[in-house]
């Protein structure tokens, strides 16, 4: 890969500085980001790694959230959030593999926003809020297609809110190569309605199925959505699976994840 | 016999170096001074190299040189190692494979220039730098639209895009067309035999070194053969005088064919030494390996199978288009011909085989054996036509089998493809398959499944293989260009422990461990005072190297009889110290002595005595214990087996789990039972692994879609169920001294066809009509069939 | 070019390297611990994978430099420091474990976090921890099976 600077700040402050350099890029876990240098596809000048700044790691429970540091690892959430949010926790354990899971970081998940990746639907799926160094972005707002986020330049996520609900579950279809999700479906069940967020399906990344979100807001019991599937027009075709295939994966999961929830 | 001699489970020597990082594989070995190279590679499958300008990248810091075909236009190419014929009797079409592309790029990957550098990345930078101009071409790809039009050629000097078209046995050819049309039932079913990527875990590594002072050449490389490669490279690429060259294949991580092959990379990096004065250093990244290591199977079969109605074979035909890829990599002719249609009789005594095979260049990467190799295809096509017409006869697809099964009183049984298989038992096999598969039980299994909501399904399946190759004289007649024999020495040192130099590779099957039982046996030692020396063409006589299930067969009786020599000199020793006649001493348990007499001399005393031959009556005993014997064998070997897999469908998603794998097979003698059941539990996984997961994709554009392990499914531990080996029902090859047969392939042979019988039989017992499912069976494929 | 200091094996070892030096090169071309393997560039198979600060992770897909001041733990340094194995080892040996051992550290090092997190895992437990560790040459079996019998559980191994 191309050479780089490097630079581990210890304060958000810091790091908030030195992402105003020319072709800074932040650094999560990197565990999508170095790949992609690998293969040269990806060629930042200066890396700020963000494994540093203590005020960036960690899981409490807030106003009735879950707030995870966005440079937490997919491994402490897994384990430190099993007891306040089980359904999220067993999301962030379903990620790649454990020596992935060490490494990789909810910021780098969301900022990275890979239309197969898992956290894009817990935090849709929760109705998270996405907390910046400059702003605040509902997750409604967050996703603005494959790879591609509503965050702006030098922006980077410090922290994440994820409402807790009554139940949810996330049902993850693996591809069998990458392990990504050919297909996963995060349903959470809220006091005022039901949210669905669905991951690895559609070429324009996660998306919520407001069909069965409406559904299951009056009913919901797996009946309610029988026989229901999103139109499989926008859907990825690939390798491992049909747009067809991966619409009709989609109704499956969504009854599984309703029948799992807790 | 010793302990720790034939049969013993004996723990692996070899592991401690691995389990504590002190493995040296080719990687590791950095000498002094290394430059790296790094190759440009074509990004498109089929061009014309229009210019290069490599003047930039020259100019980058830390290069030493940048090399592209033009260069080596005067050096030989990589050669085809088999030559078949044509049904017309003309030979195949050799296009020349050079080191580096030159005139057109024929895949992606296809390498046109190379930089050497003082580091890797430096290498990188400017090969990203070099500046070729590429005018791209319609990509050939799809194997029947390239035979059925030659106008867009892979090699524009050919008249077509058929390497040839071979029929086996041509002869045979009219009256199974005859056989077949006068049958009362005919199965016929058209199926793909996906394209697999080896990916042996260790990517393909290569560092070429250059004596100025002798003008010695050493290659150290990750081969399974390392005489193979040097052969090709003397003789063929570079010509350099085989005794100026050595090639060293240290440990090696893994190869199941890939391995065997002599790349342009190897002779690269010795070119590239000699003009430096430097050691120069390829190592692959897994991306490389995709686009360069040569793949496996590829094949678009149509087979029939022609039957009385009450299920008694009278023919099988079928029509094979085999992918070789842009180049004819070294044994790429032989694997879809005499390795395939050879077996197309299976365990079967039917009559009539028939086999045509067009092999046709593409421009994808170049195909050649992996683990099997055509065998896998072979009994891929035959076992699931069968299945498909059992389950048309409905008739039990255990009962078909052994209704058209050769008996145990039939051998050596000619088969109608042509070979003498010597030895088996195949009804013994599924015997112990019934019993240990627990066949009775399924039904309540398939119940309890059932009341989950999902579909099981049984497969059963019997193949055999042909192994150890092979023969010399008869793979001559069949168009081979190398001898198939292996070569072994046996130096017995002077203070009684033993060095045995083999031309087998170990690259995981264990030589190190199991060589020394079978000395150990002999000459009744301490296996532990027996040490093998391989993968050095410095220090070993010669040998053909590790494939086709050869080396314990081959190799392994090369050691045997090189061993059987050492007894015989040393008889004499003994016989001249105990001062009698030899053909009065008798050698058990390590200890010579004298019929009738309590004169005894131990084997330790007999070595020690050969390097000190004080009183040696020199004109009939030479001083020294050292013997060499190259062996080569008088047939194949026929390892067979029968295995069952149990699947569950889920019905809502396509996906398939695999609940039981058993695998009963016939290896002939077991050398090492603990070493053979790990090969065959690994075959199974590779098997299972191309069932269900495993496929390389090229688009119409020659990209490979299936390019990295992101995409390219590679079985992992969770994918797999525990795998049930039995290999008790042995019957011994009747041909080789120690009646072994060879075990490394077996698994991914017997295995693919087996899966996915089992995935027929769930979706047919859940009443899906879907005869048949392309593997890889994945999730949506089964769901798309189970919804057509 | 930084130099970094990392505990390694339990010895402080420094190195010069650069920015964009993997941990598994810093410590394969310049520490010569050439015991981590590197099987691939997409951080899936596992043959790399080491111990930092206590936690397994792929030695490829980490820079060296994000290993300053850390503690890590390699093949090399797993056996007692008389050079005999330990239990994990010695079972991948006596399960047949392994065969052309090239994944095999990097398996190694993954059942030793595994068993570090739970010490009698399941043989599902086993199969689903080692998603991350590609072995081409065994099935799985001798190493599910070599776990099984490093945590005590020889009950539990199908049969061999």
């Amino acid at each position: 890969m191309h050479n780089f600077d490097f630079v581990r700040p210890s304060t958000l402050a810091e790091a908030t500085a030195a992402m105003q350099a020319e072709g800074a890029q932040a650094l999560g876990g990197g565990q999508t980001l170095m790949p992609v240098m690998k293969q040269r596809l990806a060629a930042p000048d200066t890396l700020v790694s963000l494994a540093g700044i203590a005020e960036m790691i960690g899981v409490c429970e807030k106003d009735g959230a879950l707030v995870i540091g966005g440079a937490t690892t997919h491994a402490q959430v897994a384990s430190d959030a099993a007891s306040m949010y089980p359904a999220l926790a067993a999301l962030a354990g379903m990620i790649g593999d454990p020596a992935v899971r060490s490494r990789g970081t909810v910021g780098g998940s969301l900022a990275n926003n890979d239309p197969a990746a898992c956290y894009p639907a817990g935090a849709l799926g929760s109705g998270a809020t996405i907390t910046t160094n400059t702003r605040e972005i509902s997750s409604d707002n967050f996703s603005t297609g494959m790879f591609d986020t509503a965050l702006e330049e030098g922006e980077i996520i410090t922290s994440v809110a994820f409402p807790i609900p009554e139940k949810a579950s996330y049902q993850k279809f693996e591809q069998p190569a990458s392990r990504f999700a050919l297909v996963g479906v995060y349903v959470a069940k809220f006091a005022d309605g039901v949210r669905v967020a669905v991951t690895g399906a559609s070429e324009g990344g996660v998306f919520r199925w407001s069909a069965a979100e409406a559904a299951l807001s009056g009913n919901f019991s797996a009946e309610a959505i029988e026989g229901l599937s999103p139109e499989a027009s926008g859907m990825i075709t690939d390798l491992h699976g049909s747009g067809a295939y991966r619409a009709h994966l989609i109704g499956i999961l969504t009854k599984r994840a309703v029948a799992a929830a807790h | 016999m010793a302990d720790g001699g034939i049969g013993a489970a004996t723990k692996r020597r070899e592991d401690v170096r691995f389990l504590t990082g002190r493995g040296q594989y080719t990687d590791d070995y950095t000498p002094a001074g290394t430059t790296y190279a790094v190759f440009a590679r074509s990004q498109v499958a089929h061009g014309t190299i229009k210019s290069i300008d490599t003047s930039a990248a020259e100019a980058m810091p830390g290069v030493l040189a940048v090399l592209t075909g033009e260069d080596f236009v005067e050096v030989g190419g990589n050669p085809a190692g088999w030559l078949i014929n044509n049904r017309n009797g003309t030979p195949m079409k050799e296009p020349k494979r050079p080191v580096l592309a030159h005139g057109k790029v024929r895949h992606v990957g296809d390498a046109f220039a190379a930089v050497i550098a003082e580091t890797a990345e430096q290498a990188m930078d400017a090969a990203e730098a070099i500046d070729a101009d590429i005018e791209e071409h319609d990509a050939v790809i799809d194997m029947k639209a390239a035979v059925a039009d030659a106008g867009t050629r892979v090699h524009d000097e050919l008249t077509d895009n058929v390497c040839f078209d071979w029929g086996w046995i041509e002869d045979n050819r009219q009256a199974t067309d005859e056989a077949i049309k006068a049958a009362p039932h005919v199965t016929t079913l058209e199926l793909v035999n996906n394209r697999l990527v080896p990916n042996a875990l260790e990517p393909r590594c290569s560092i070429g070194e250059y004596n100025p002072g002798t003008g010695d050449y050493k290659l150290t490389t990750t081969s399974q053969n390392p005489h193979l490669t040097r052969l090709l490279i003397s003789a063929f690429v570079l010509g350099i005088p085989e005794n100026k060259l050595t090639v060293h294949a240290p440990d090696v991580g893994g190869g199941f064919g890939s391995k065997i092959y002599h790349y342009g990379e190897e002779a690269l990096v010795l070119a590239a030494a000699k003009k430096l004065g430097r050691p120069v250093k390829w190592t692959a990244s897994r991306s490389e390996a995709f686009l360069t290591d040569a793949h496996g199977r590829d094949h678009v079969t149509k087979i029939e199978l022609a039957t009385e109605t009450d299920g008694t074979f009278i023919a099988f035909r079928t029509e094979t288009y085999a992918n070789v890829g842009a180049y004819l990599s070294n044994f790429s002719t032989a694997t879809p011909t005499f390795l395939h249609g050879t077996l197309m009789a299976g365990n079967y005594t039917v009559p009539n085989v028939y086999v045509n095979v067009k092999a046709v260049f593409t421009n994808t990467a170049p195909v050649d054996a992996y683990r099997g190799a055509g065998r896998p295809e072979a009994t891929y096509s035959l076992e699931r036509v069968i299945d498909k017409c059992a389950r048309e006869l409905g008739m039990d697809p255990i009962a078909i089998r052994r209704k058209n099964f050769v008996k145990p009183d039939q051998y050596p049984f000619t088969s109608a493809a042509g070979l003498e298989y010597d030895s088996g038992n195949y009804d013994a096999l599924v015997d112990g398959l019934e019993g240990l598969a627990d066949i009775k039980g399924f039904e309540a299994r398939r119940a309890e499944s059932e009341s989950r909501g999902m579909l099981r399904g049984l497969g059963i399946n019997t193949y055999i293989e042909a192994c150890g190759i092979a023969p010399s004289n008869l793979v001559g007649v069949l168009g081979s260009r190398v001898g198939l024999y292996d070569a072994a020495t046996v130096r017995v040192n002077a203070t009684g422990n033993i060095s045995v130099m083999v031309g087998a590779h170990s690259h995981g099957q264990g030589h190190e461990t199991a060589f020394p039982q079978v000395v150990a046996d002999l000459l009744g030692v301490d296996p532990e005072s027996v040490e093998i020396v391989h993968g050095d063409t410095s220090k070993i006589p010669f040998g053909m190297g590790t494939y086709g299930s050869r080396s314990l067969a081959v190799c392994g009786s090369a050691v045997y009889r090189a061993t059987e020599k050492i007894i015989k000199k040393a008889t004499l020793i003994a016989a001249h110290m105990m001062e009698s006649d030899a053909e009065q001493v008798d050698f058990e348990d390590g200890v010579f002595s004298v019929r009738g007499t309590n004169k005894t001399v131990g084997f330790g005393d007999v070595a020690l005595k050969a390097y000190i031959p004080h009183d040696f009556p020199l004109e009939e005993i030479e001083p020294g214990l050292e013997e060499t014997a190259f062996y080569d064998p008088a047939n194949f070997t026929y390892p067979s087996g029968a295995y069952a897999c149990e699947v569950e469908v889920d019905p809502d998603t396509g996906k398939v789990t695999i609940c039981s794998m058993v695998a009963v097979d016939d290896f002939g003698t077991v050398v090492n039972p603990m070493i053979v059941t790990g090969q065959v539990q690994g075959g199974l996984a590779q098997g299972i692994g191309q069932a269900l997961l495993e496929n390389a994709v090229y688009d119409e554009n020659g990209q490979l879609n299936s390019g990295s392990l992101m995409d390219y499914a590679m079985p992992r531990a969770d994918d797999l169920p525990n795998l049930v080996v039995d290999h008790s029902h042995m019957t011994r090859c009747t041909h080789n001294p120690l009646g072994v047969k060879g075990c490394g392939e077996a698994g991914a042979i017997g295995s693919p066809p087996t899966v996915v019988n089992a995935v027929i039989d769930a979706l047919s017992r859940a009443g899906h009509d879907v005869a048949h499912i392309d593997m890889p069976v994945s999730p949506a494929r089964v769901w798309e069939a189970m919804n057509k | 070019m930084p130099n970094i200091t990392m505990t390694i094996n339990g010895r402080d070892m420094s190195a010069e390297v650069e920015n964009r030096t993997l941990l598994s090169s810093a410590l394969r071309e310049t520490l010569n611990l050439t015991g981590t393997h590197v099987g691939c560039d997409t951080s899936q198979c596992g043959a790399c994978v080491v111990h930092v600060n206590g936690k397994p992770v792929k030695s490829c897909t980490m820079f060296a430099v994000e290993a300053a001041g850390a503690t890590v733990d390699t093949i090399e340094g797993q056996a007692h420091s008389d050079g005999s194995l330990t239990v994990l080892q010695q079972a991948f040996q006596d399960h047949h474990g392994l065969q052309c051992g090239f994944c095999t550290p990097g398996m190694i090092m993954s059942a030793a976090a595994l068993l570090k997190e739970n010490p009698t895992p399941s043989e599902a437990e086993i199969r689903d921890y080692l998603e991350g560790n590609i072995c081409r040459c065994t099935g799985y079996q001798g190493i599910v099976n070599a776990i099984l019998a490093a945590s005590g559980q020889t009950a539990a191994i199908a049969a061999e």
